[in-house]
C-alpha cells in the first residue's frame, strides 16, 4: 500500500478525523507512557495527517501506547489518538512477520503494577 | 388590471455581463399588466431613479418591478423613489437578477432566461399588490435596563444622558457586576475599582436613573415601544430607603461564618452584610439562610443596633409594574464550573483556583488584603502555574466545556502572571496555551511584554494532569515546540475557565421572545451591520450576554445600544410593518394553532359578536393579530389549518401566482 492508501485505511478503521486537532498537546500531556515512546500521541495525530506512517509503523511506540485512553477522554476536540495507535498497530500485526510477540509472552511480563486494563489490551494486541 | 412598469438595471458589468438586459426588459413587455418596460446602467442612482419617477408620471402606472440586485440591498431605496413619485411604497416588487441570477451563473443564455423567469414571477405578484399603509404606535419614553455590571451602567448613563429616565434591574444586592470584583484591567492595568466605582456613584446620583437592586424581572408583555414590565423587588429585610449603611449591624452579627460570594467563598461575612465597601445602593442585605432571627425567629441583635431603624423581619417580595419604550439585556457571564475537569484537581486541592479567585487573591480589598497566599496554608507560593482554555475551544465536551473562545482569558493570564512577576520576583511563572490570542489595541505588546520584561515562561501545550501530593502539586504537560513531557512541582494553579452567559438569560429570552444561540447567547439582529439590536423590535443587547467580551469593547458595545434606545426614545411614534398577518374572521375556527406557533406572542383570541344570515347572532372565539406585535415572519400562515391567516403583501395568492408565472 502507498501513503495515501495507508492514510485512508487507518482512518477507515480508526474513525478518527485528524484534521479536528488543534494542536493543544493535552494528549501527550495526559500520556502514562510518554517517556517511553518514540512518537507521542500528538505526532501520532500529525504525522498520520501528513502521511508519514511507515515510521510510526516500524515504531516501538506502538507497543509501549499501555491503551489507556487517557489522551481520548481528555482531548477537548474529539481526536482519538489511542485509536490511531490501534489502528496501525493492527495494520503492523497484519503485515505477515510483524507480530512483536506471541500471546504466550504476555504472561511472563506481568507484574504487580500493570493495571488490568493493560493486560486485557495486551491480550488484544497479540492474540490476532 | 394594474399597469406596472419594469426597470431592468445592468448594475454595471455585474449584471450586464451574464444577462442580456436588453432581452429581458424586451421580453417583460409582453407580460400582462405591464404597459412599459426599459433598462440602464444604474438603476439606483440618480439619473436612474428620475427614470422611475417619470415614468410613474407619464405612464400613469400603479406598480413597478425592478429587475436588480438583492431587496436587502435597494428594496427601500426604490420604494423611496416610488413614494416621491406618488406611488405607494408597497406597490414595488424586486427581482433579484443580480445575487440570484448574474452571479451564480456563467452563460449569458442561462443567466438571461433565468432573469426573464424572475421578472416574471415579480411581474405576476404586482399584479395582486394592494397599496399597504404602517400603522403608527406610541412610543413610552422609558428604558429598562436588566444587569447593573459595567454593560448596564454604561448604557444606562448614556441614555440618561439623553434626557430619558432609566431603570436598573439588578439581580444582587449592589450594582458593580463582574468588574467589580477585578483588580486591574488589562492592557492599561488601571484599578478595575477606580474607573468603575465613580461610574456606579453616577449612576446613583443621576436624577434619571433608579436602581432596583436584589430584584428580577418577574413578567414582560407588550411590544416596542410599550413594554409592561413587571419587576420583583426580593425582599432583603432592610428597609432600602432608611438604611444608611453605616455597617454597625453587619460588625454586631453573630452569625459570621457564611462563605461571602464576592470573594467567591475564599473568606467569611456575616448573615447581615453589605457585599463590599463601595457598593452602591450601600444598603445591607439579611441572608435568610444564615440569619437566625429569620430561621429560629431568635436573635434580633441587628434591629437593637440599628440606629435608622431599617430592619425589617417581616419583609416581603414586593412586585412593581412598569412601563418601558425599550429594553436592554445586559446580563453578563459567569466562569464555568471546574467540578467536572478532574483532569485539573480543582475540586481536590484549594491551591487549585480559577481566575477569579486569583483576580480576588491580589485584591487589595480582598481576603488576603491583595497578598499573594496558598488559600490552603497561607503561605507564599513560589512556583504558579497558569493553564489557558479550560473548557473553551471543546467541542468534544459539551457535558463540560464549551466549543467557543472565551476571548477575555489570554488577556487577563498575561496580566496574572505579568503582575506576579513584578510583585513577587521571586517566583517562577509559567502560562501554558495553546495559541496566544491578543488582537485588540496594545495588546499584543502586552502579553510580550510578559515575556520579554517580566521574564513569564509561556510554553505551547496544554496541561494534562495536575496531581496533589504533599504541600504541591505535581503538574505534567506537554511542551509541543520542545517535544518533551514536563513535570513541575508547582505551589498554585491557575485556571483561565470559559465563561458562559449568566443562567437567568435563557428564562428571560423566553419572557422577551428574543432569540439565543445553542450557548444561550443573545442573538444579534445582524452579526456585522446590526451588533447591539436583537431580532426582537425593541430589544438591545449590551456586553457579554451576546458573545465573550472584554471590558473596552462591553463600554462600547454598551454606548451603542444606548444610542440605538436613544434613537428609539427620540420619537414620538412608531411607524409599524405593514406587511402583517391578518385573519379572515369569517373563516377561523378558533383553534389556537397560531397563537402556539408565533414567536412573537402577537396572536390573541377574543369572543366576537357575528351576524347570521338568519339574522341571529353568534358569538365565536377569532384569533385577532396585533400588527405593532407582529413581525411578519408568516409561521401562523402556514400553520393555520383553515387558511385563515394571510400576511399582507405576502398573501398565499401573490405567492401562487409568482409560482405559477416560474413554472409556466
Amino acid at each position: 500500500m502507498n501513503n495515501q492508501n495507508l492514510k485512508e485505511e487507518i482512518l477507515r478503521m480508526s474513525g478518527v478525523h485528524p484534521e479536528k486537532c488543534m494542536r493543544c498537546g493535552k494528549c501527550s500531556g495526559t500520556c502514562p507512557a510518554y517517556s517511553e515512546m518514540e512518537y507521542h500521541p500528538h505526532q501520532f495525530v500529525s504525522m498520520v495527517d501528513n502521511g508519514e506512517i511507515e515510521p510510526l509503523l516500524n515504531s516501538e511506540s506502538l507497543y509501549k501506547c499501555l491503551s489507556c485512553f487517557a489522551c481520548i477522554e481528555r482531548c477537548p476536540r474529539g481526536v482519538e489518538p489511542a485509536k490511531l495507535v490501534e489502528a496501525i498497530r493492527l495494520i503492523a500485526i497484519r503485515r505477515q512477520g510483524a507480530n512483536h510477540m506471541t500471546a504466550n509472552d504476555v504472561p511472563a511480563l506481568l507484574d504487580a503494577d500493570i493495571p488490568q486494563q493493560a493486560i486485557v489490551s495486551a491480550f488484544r494486541k497479540y492474540s490476532k | 388590471m394594474q399597469r406596472v412598469g419594469v426597470f431592468v438595471c445592468w448594475c454595471g458589468s455585474n449584471i450586464a455581463g451574464t444577462v442580456d438586459v436588453q432581452a429581458v426588459s424586451d421580453a417583460l413587455k409582453n407580460e400582462p399588466g405591464v404597459v412599459f418596460s426599459t433598462n440602464y446602467q444604474y438603476m439606483c442612482s440618480q439619473a436612474g431613479q428620475d427614470i422611475i419617477k417619470n415614468a410613474i408620471a407619464e405612464y400613469k402606472l400603479t406598480g413597478i418591478v425592478v429587475c436588480s440586485c438583492s431587496p436587502r440591498m435597494h428594496e427601500a431605496t426604490f420604494r423611496k423613489t416610488a413614494a416621491a413619485a406618488g406611488l405607494n411604497p408597497y406597490m414595488v416588487e424586486i427581482a433579484n437578477i443580480r445575487e440570484q441570477c448574474s452571479w451564480v451563473h456563467k452563460d449569458i443564455l442561462t443567466g438571461t432566461e433565468k432573469a426573464i423567469i424572475l421578472g416574471k414571477a415579480a411581474v405576476a405578484k404586482v399584479n395582486l399588490n394592494a397599496p399597504l399603509t404602517p400603522g403608527e404606535t406610541p412610543v413610552t419614553k422609558r428604558a429598562l435596563v436588566i444587569g447593573g455590571g459595567i454593560a448596564g451602567i454604561q448604557t444606562a448613563l448614556d441614555i440618561a444622558d439623553a434626557g430619558f429616565p432609566v431603570d436598573i434591574v439588578e439581580k444582587n444586592p449592589t450594582i458593580g457586576g463582574k468588574m467589580a470584583q477585578l483588580d486591574k484591567t488589562f492592557p492599561t492595568l488601571d484599578c478595575a475599582a477606580c474607573i468603575l466605582t465613580p461610574k456606579m456613584v453616577d449612576v446613583a446620583q443621576n436624577e434619571n436613573i433608579r436602581i432596583f437592586s436584589f430584584s428580577e424581572v418577574a413578567k414582560i408583555k407588550g411590544f416596542v415601544g410599550n413594554f409592561d414590565v413587571t419587576i420583583k423587588k426580593k425582599a432583603r429585610y432592610v428597609k432600602e430607603e432608611l438604611c444608611t449603611g453605616c455597617g454597625a449591624c453587619t460588625e454586631k452579627c453573630p452569625m459570621k461564618k457564611v462563605p461571602n460570594e464576592f470573594n467567591l467563598g475564599m473568606d467569611t461575612r456575616s448573615a447581615i452584610y453589605i457585599p463590599f465597601a463601595q457598593a452602591v445602593p450601600k444598603v445591607a442585605r439579611i441572608d435568610p439562610d444564615a440569619c437566625n432571627m429569620l430561621k429560629k425567629g431568635k436573635c434580633g441583635i441587628c434591629s437593637k443596633v440599628c440606629a435608622a431603624g431599617a430592619i425589617d423581619y417581616t419583609q416581603k417580595d414586593q412586585y412593581i409594574e412598569e412601563k418601558y419604550g425599550a429594553i436592554v439585556v445586559a446580563t453578563g457571564f459567569n466562569p464555568i464550573s471546574m467540578d467536572k475537569f478532574d483532569e485539573f484537581a480543582y475540586s481536590q486541592s484549594k491551591d487549585v483556583i480559577t481566575s477569579l479567585e486569583f483576580e480576588r487573591l491580589t485584591n487589595a480589598a480582598g481576603p488576603t488584603a491583595g497578598k499573594l497566599l496558598r488559600p490552603s496554608d497561607h503561605k507564599h507560593p513560589h512556583t504558579i502555574v497558569f493553564v489557558q482554555c479550560v473548557g473553551s475551544r471543546c467541542d468534544s465536551c459539551a457535558e463540560k466545556g464549551k466549543e467557543y473562545c472565551s476571548k477575555i482569558c489570554c488577556m487577563y493570564t498575561a496580566k496574572h502572571a505579568m503582575l506576579t512577576r513584578d510583585k513577587y520576583p521571586d517566583t517562577e511563572v509559567y502560562v501554558f496555551y495553546i495559541d496566544v490570542r491578543t488582537p485588540g489595541k496594545n495588546f499584543d505588546e502586552f502579553y510580550r511584554r510578559a515575556v520579554e520584561e517580566y521574564g513569564v515562561k509561556y510554553i505551547k501545550g496544554m496541561v494534562g494532569k495536575v496531581t496533589p501530593e504533599g504541600d504541591k502539586l505535581k503538574v505534567q504537560a506537554s511542551d509541543l515546540l520542545a517535544n518533551r513531557q514536563l513535570q513541575i512541582d508547582a505551589d498554585l494553579v491557575v485556571l483561565a475557565a470559559a465563561i458562559e452567559p449568566d443562567k437567568s438569560a435563557r428564562p428571560l429570552a423566553t419572557m422577551l421572545t428574543a432569540s439565543m444561540d445553542t450557548n444561550d447567547f443573545f442573538t444579534e439582529a445582524h452579526p456585522k451591520l446590526r451588533p447591539v439590536e436583537s431580532p426582537t423590535a425593541g430589544v438591545f443587547l449590551s456586553g457579554a450576554c451576546q458573545g465573550p467580551k472584554d471590558i473596552p469593547e462591553t463600554v462600547s458595545q454598551a454606548g451603542a445600544a444606548a444610542s440605538k434606545v436613544i434613537g428609539l426614545l427620540a420619537k414620538d411614534k412608531l411607524t409599524g410593518n405593514p406587511c402583517v398577518a391578518h385573519s379572515d374572521e369569517m373563516m377561523c375556527n378558533g383553534c389556537s394553532t397560531c397563537e402556539r406557533v408565533c414567536p412573537y406572542g402577537a396572536i390573541t383570541y377574543e369572543d366576537k359578536e357575528f351576524r347570521m344570515p338568519d339574522r341571529t347572532t353568534k358569538i365565536r372565539r377569532v384569533a385577532s393579530v396585533n400588527p405593532a406585535v407582529c413581525q411578519g415572519c408568516g409561521a401562523c400562515t402556514v400553520a393555520c389549518p383553515s387558511g385563515a391567516m394571510d400576511l399582507k403583501g405576502f398573501a398565499s395568492a401573490q405567492i401562487m401566482a409568482e409560482v405559477d408565472a416560474i413554472c409556466k
